[in-house]
């Protein structure tokens, strides 16, 4: 009668038993004549063929086929709506070794999992995608699918599905061979013996490529739905051939090996060098209860523009602190603020734990440019210090409760030849002001902040020197203009 | 040795530590450099890391890895995990553990990006669909960003249920001391994970019950857990609570800025403490309770309309009034103004 028999034994990787329903032992329950049944058979008669078994996981969606876990005798996972490729993404990673089957209906594929989808594929994970096209929502009775076609009518498109307010039907197999990555895209119908042959073939022909470890393998399958397009089963498959087939034309959009790359550029590290820690002993905490350190602490504002190094003049002020045993935190500001061109962050030194990391009253504003001396001034504690990136004031400028030192750090930095370390011309004038940061770890915080430009000893001595003239502008020229 | 580090930075440090070998997410200000640590780090000791095309793909992917018994975690802000719920739900009744972190930031809708802890609905009641529960830690500090990233996949693991880290953009975004012992974490063999082996083939993950006692069932069994996990999980931390006659309660940032704010007023005479919630599923109810009930008044204090306030008053009971006082939109309470909010609160005459 036909060169495909469907053979009415099981396949060994279904159930002996389905345990869904009682009254359903033996039985899917998929309709009369419904293609996930084929479908399925197709699926499950290649994984045991091809020995497979052990190593499937089966991927479920959600759709008719939601309980197809209750057939394959395989590894099982049910996956939310349209999540299908991103959950077997995820299994694959884990478990490179296995088999991932992922099986979609039209909704769960082309509708709510179109990013899944259409990224599994370009990443080309290597997982076979089997992609039921029935044009229709079977679960859900009769909805509208992105599969369906110009004109069909659906429970909700009930005149009939129109472009000019549903728009085409989706070509997710042409959509998909498109991309650089999948190695294998056929589409195929069940629409009578020989094509359910081809559809056979075409199965195995993805989870061979995936054996191997091709990459991203993709069937679709024009699939009967009986039931809601209300026809019998002969009938259904002959719509298949008649109004499916030329919207979905048949045949491989894709059969190419995976395209040429280079080896990962990753690096193998232990998790010690990776994580970059730093196992050596010793706690400087400690050693901070008894110094002079005790009882101090210290807290800091520095505001500027965006690449004035406020922030990182925070992280070396912070750093500094811990070195020398104290409890410190830094909290810049972050975002959109940092692109609108003003940046600040607080910096807190203490003996004990620290509380808040947000300062209202800072001890030492170190204002990089007016805006933020004028914003931040008035809150410095009283008896506190400003430090003012100027060699005046501002007019009419009045902060009584502080002293404010005007230390010109960007015009030293320029005739030091470098206009980036005006920081650390900050730095050392601070540090004329306040033992809490001593001289040995400032160089070496300054040389590890630096990362890889340290290497240079020009940059070195560049922040050395700057270091310095912030030290002597402070100890030589810096006359309080106030208080 | 204590290293200066990110907040966010911390928590995939620890991940890693906690023997977490996959990561996918999708980048979101202010949580972003935790899926950039974690795109360093994991590939690195051969683990996985992807940025998915949506957040909604990550946790997903994280349902998928985690099937597979792999210690899994994703982070995101507020809008990412709107649009985690859904996966969040099917993982909780799916029972698979995972680790969530959510560095809160300004909402509803967009927003801005800074601090706000307005997710605590979304994070500690639910959020997604179903009776399921989050088991939520909140961590107030650079050193808690990883200890608590640790304890999270512990948890997970042992109550086979997602296990959320709410935190917010202070907390990511800042950098404090942090030490870490050069120790991995041994998960635990997960027996009903699906491998794609001989011995894992019976397995099947899935959370669909269609018979409704069926369902009742798993439902009970979800409940089960929970209860066991409110009896044992609960962790808190006071400060100065012994004496006090207001107890403030905040957790995370807010409860920094709280621990400033009693030394303040206990300069100026008035006898405070703080209670800080460190886990907010299991909330410590109990231990809320035994201390509030020597105060006599406690003071709420969040960066949201008032969401915790709610947990706060269910554990009081209504023994001991209940203040509450809230900021929004990213401002921080700093301590000076909560602690003029509770010398007002103080003088006030008593009614
Ligand atoms: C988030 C979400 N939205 C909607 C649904 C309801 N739903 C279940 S199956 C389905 C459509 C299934 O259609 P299809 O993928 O074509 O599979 P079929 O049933 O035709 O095999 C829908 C909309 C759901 N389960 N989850
Ligand atoms: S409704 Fe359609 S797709 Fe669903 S089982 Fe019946 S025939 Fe198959």
């Amino acid at each position: 009668m036909s060169d495909y028999q469907v053979t009415h034994s099981k396949s060994q990787v279904f159930y002996d038993v389905f345990e869904r329903k009682a009254e359903l032992k033996h039985q899917t329950h998929y309709c009369p004549g419904c293609g996930h049944g084929v479908a399925h058979k197709l699926v499950a008669e290649a994984i045991a063929d091809m020995g497979l078994q052990d190593k499937t996981i089966f991927v479920s969606p959600v759709g008719c086929s939601v309980f197809a876990y209750y057939y394959f005798d395989t590894g099982n996972v049910q996956a939310a709506h349209g999540r299908t490729p991103a959950v077997a993404t995820g299994l694959k990673r884990a478990c490179p070794e296995s088999m991932v089957v992922a099986y979609q209906g039209d909704g769960d594929l082309a509708a709510i999992g179109t990013a899944e989808i259409l990224h599994a594929a370009n990443r080309g994970e290597k997982i076979s995608v089997f992609f039921i096209n029935n044009a229709i929502y079977g679960m859900t009775g009769g909805q509208m699918a992105p599969t369906t076609l110009v004109g069909q009518t659906s429970t909700t498109s009930p005149f009939g599905r129109w472009p000019g307010n549903e728009g085409y039907p989706l070509h997710v197999c042409e959509l998909l061979a498109t991309l650089e990555a999948p190695v294998y895209i056929e589409r195929v119908a069940l629409c009578d013996n020989k094509n359910t042959m081809k559809a056979r073939k075409a199965v195995r022909k993805a989870l061979e490529l995936q054996k191997n470890g091709a990459g991203f393998t993709f069937v679709e399958i024009l699939s009967p739905c009986p039931t809601i397009w209300k026809m019998d089963p002969l009938d259904a498959r002959r719509w298949i051939e008649e109004k499916m087939l030329p919207v979905f034309p048949l045949g491989v959009f894709r059969d190419r090996p995976a395209p040429q790359m280079k080896e990962s550029p990753v690096p193998h590290h232990t998790f010690v060098e990776a994580l970059e820690l730093d196992t050596k002993d010793g706690d400087t905490h400690e050693r901070a209860q008894t110094s002079k350190q005790a009882g101090r602490s210290l807290t800091l504002k520095m505001a500027g523009f965006g690449g004035q190094g406020v922030l990182l003049l925070g992280q070396i002020v912070a750093e500094m602190g811990m070195r020398e045993g104290l409890e410190v935190s830094w909290l810049p500001s972050y975002g959109p603020e940092m692109r609108s061109g003003s940046a600040h962050c607080h910096v807190c030194l203490a003996q004990e734990r620290i509380g808040s990391p947000l300062i209202s009253h800072p001890d030492v504003l170190i204002a990089m440019n007016e805006i933020s001396l004028r914003k931040f001034a008035p809150q410095v504690k009283s008896g506190g210090l400003i430090l003012y990136n100027r060699s005046e004031l501002p007019e009419g400028f009045e902060m009584p409760q502080a002293r404010v030192v005007c230390v010109p750090a960007s015009d030293l930095a320029d005739q030091l030849g470098m206009a980036k370390v005006a920081n650390v011309i900050m730095l050392g004038a601070l540090m004329a002001e306040n033992d809490l940061l001593t001289e040995e770890s400032a160089m070496s915080v300054v040389q590890s902040t630096l990362g890889a430009k340290a290497k240079s000893a020009s940059v070195l001595e560049m922040n050395r020197k700057a270091l310095q003239a912030g030290r002597e502008f402070m100890q030589k020229a810096a006359t309080p203009v106030q208080n | 040795m204590r290293q200066l580090t990110k907040g966010n930075v911390a928590v995939m440090k620890g991940a890693v530590l906690a023997g977490c070998r996959a990561y996918y997410g999708y980048p979101i200000t202010p949580a972003s450099e935790i899926a950039e640590a974690a795109a360093l780090y994991l590939p690195q000791v051969g683990g996985t890391f992807l940025q998915a095309e949506s957040e909604v793909a990550s946790i997903n992917m994280v349902y998928g890895a985690s099937s597979a018994g792999v210690r899994v975690m994703t982070a995101s802000s507020g809008p990412g995990l709107s649009l985690m719920q859904e996966g969040i739900s099917y993982l909780a009744a799916a029972e698979l553990p995972c680790v969530v972190v959510d560095v809160v930031r300004g909402g509803p809708g967009l927003g801005n990006i800074a601090p706000e802890q307005s997710d605590y609905f979304a994070i500690v009641k639910g959020g997604g669909h179903g009776c399921y529960r989050n088991l939520v830690v909140a961590p107030a500090s650079v050193q808690e960003m990883a200890d608590l990233t640790m304890l999270a996949f512990e948890l997970a693991d042992r109550y086979r249920n997602p296990a959320l880290v709410l935190t917010d953009g202070f907390i990511g975004q800042m950098m404090e001391p942090l030490e870490l012992h050069p120790h991995i974490a041994q998960a635990p063999e997960k027996s009903w994970a699906v491998k794609g082996t001989p011995e894992t083939r019976p397995n099947a993950v899935t959370s669909i019950h269609l018979e409704p006692d069926t369902l009742e069932a798993h439902v009970r069994k979800l409940e089960a857990k929970y209860k066991e996990a409110e009896k044992v999980e609960a962790r808190s931390e006071t400060y100065c609570a012994e004496d006090a006659d207001v107890l403030l309660v905040g957790y995370g940032i807010v409860s920094r800025v709280l621990r400033s704010t009693v030394d303040q007023l206990r300069e100026r005479g008035v006898r405070a403490g703080l209670f800080r919630p460190v886990t907010l599923y299991p909330f410590p109810s109990r231990a809320l309770l035994q201390e509030a009930k020597k105060a006599r008044v406690v003071q709420v204090v969040e960066m949201s309309t008032g969401m915790m306030v709610e947990d706060v008053r269910l554990a009081i009971e209504g023994r001991v009034p209940v203040e509450f006082y809230g900021r929004v939109g990213g401002n921080v309470p700093s301590a000076e103004e909560v602690r003029e909010h509770v010398m007002q609160l103080v003088a006030a005459p008593v009614a």
